[in-house]
């Protein structure tokens, strides 16, 4: 049975971790099944919900859909590896401002993608959020709440970069 | 092939890999994003080697070589979308890439993948036809790497099959630069504008000079076994003045072309019936610039 597995070395939340998978199993499993990280949430399993994204090298996939395999020599940043050492990483704290949170289950991988869009995208525009949101299902809240706190970090960014400006 | 005993091989170079593939028996990995929900559901099964091509050098670019413009097979699509070069060059692929399923699934899914998963409804197929693009497909044969082209029109062969041989990698798809008096549209339709896999897509291009087409191909998706080139609404359009008796003629033509089914996405009427909507509307978008 051994044989079907290989060792990967990758860095995960900044750590760096070796350990044998087996070679069909995807990166999902391995985070939740072998690494204990549960906060990435398996729904679907087949890349509809977006519940189970994390950010591989600076993008975010759909962890369900990537073989764990291939996370050799990479970066990956799970949920778990947003939080600052303050506490909540802003974005978190924006949900939670915003009531954005309801029951809570699509919530680690709507933030991987917040998180994702706000950094790619200086002045996200609510639309632009919509779209990059696309790929994130919630049974709950409707959706509106998400993009207000998307919406309210954008704004806070637009000051920060506006207020560079104005001190140099 | 039971999954516990499937070997993994992860190649830097595309020799490494075709070597691999040589003796056939090898399932090739790259997004992952076809073959993860095709395994797990026994849809398709795993060879004795799992090829992982996305490392291979050279094969994840979008370039420009004098007059032809060749996208790597392990591109995503998310790359495809923030091409300027594209967006310049091509906007028809850039707008495909823009509705092709999320942003999770874009930054992972390959150019290549969508077109050897040869599905009916695949995004990238009917914009490509219609910049009339090739298949590059290398394999190790004799000691060294043995390279040839296909037309994209003839690649597919039904719904999963195409006429690549278990040996070959299709490493890029390639296509001349389109003129500068060509234009494009492309449309597809589903319930929701994302995650959806289309119903009907359909793609034009043609030269547009003095009120007239030329060079047309029309491309559809989703109303036959493969994507197919609508060759009598081509003939309906080819050389004759934009106007609204040609504009009917095409549409009524596409019945010809057209041979859609029922199935849980649409019905084959719905699809007949859209598949026109869509020539209609983008003929008339055409005419109206």
């Amino acid at each position: 049975m051994t044989s079907a597995e290989t060792e990967i070395i990758f860095k995960l939340n900044g750590r760096e971790v070796c350990l044998k998978v087996p070679v069909t199993m995807k990166t999902l499993a391995m985070l939740r099944d072998k690494l204990g990280l549960t906060g990435t949430k398996y729904a679907c399993g087949e890349g509809e919900c977006g519940a189970c994204t994390i950010n591989v090298d600076g993008k975010t996939v759909n962890s369900c859909l990537m073989y764990a395999v291939d996370c050799d020599g990479r970066e990956v940043v799970t949920i778990e590896g947003l939080r600052t050492p303050d506490g909540l990483h802003p974005v978190q704290q924006a949900f939670v401002d915003h009531g954005a949170v309801q029951c809570g289950f699509c919530m680690p991988g709507m933030i991987m993608q917040a998180q994702y869009l706000l950094e790619n995208n200086p002045g996200l525009s609510r639309e632009q959020a919509r779209r990059g949101l696309e790929g994130n299902l919630c049974r709950c809240t409707g959706y509106t709440k998400v993009l207000d706190a998307v919406e309210a970090l954008v704004d806070r960014s637009k000051c920060a970069a506006a207020a560079g400006r104005a001190a140099s | 092939m039971s999954e516990t005993m499937i070997a993994y091989l992860a190649a830097r170079r595309l020799d490494e890999a075709l070597q691999v593939m040589a003796d056939g028996d090898a399932t090739v990995l790259c997004g992952g994003t076809d073959l993860a929900p095709q395994t797990e559901s026994g849809s398709r099964q795993y060879k004795a080697k799992l090829l992982n091509i996305r490392r291979i050098e050279g094969l994840g670019s979008i370039e420009a070589k004098g007059d032809e413009i060749r996208i790597g097979a392990t591109t995503t699509v998310a790359a495809v979308r923030r091409s300027a070069m594209l967006a310049e060059i091509a906007p028809v692929l850039v707008e495909a890439a823009e509705h092709f399923a999320s942003e999770q699934i874009r930054n992972a899914a390959s150019v290549g993948g969508n077109l050897c998963n040869a599905s009916p409804a695949g995004d990238m197929i009917p914009p490509l036809l219609v910049l009339g693009a090739s298949v590059e497909l290398a394999c190790w044969q004799g000691g060294a790497v043995r390279m040839r082209r296909i037309p994209l029109e003839r690649f597919f062969v039904g719904p999963g099959k195409t006429v690549m041989l278990a040996q070959e990698l299709l490493t890029a798809v390639v296509f001349d630069r389109p003129a500068a008096n060509f234009i494009a549209r492309f449309r597809k339709s589903g319930p929701r504008p994302a995650l959806e896999i289309s119903a009907v897509s359909l793609a034009l291009g043609a030269r547009a000079a003095g009120g007239r087409l030329s060079d047309v191909r029309v491309a559809m998706g989703s109303v036959a076994p493969t994507p197919l080139r609508a060759r009598h609404v081509e003939a309906a359009l080819e050389g004759k003045s934009l106007d609204v008796a040609t504009i009917a003629a095409a549409v009524a033509a596409a019945g010809q072309d057209a041979k859609p089914i029922d199935d849980v996405r649409a019905s084959a009427w719905y699809r007949g019936h859209l598949v026109r909507v869509f020539l209609e509307e983008v003929l008339n978008d055409v005419r109206g610039n």
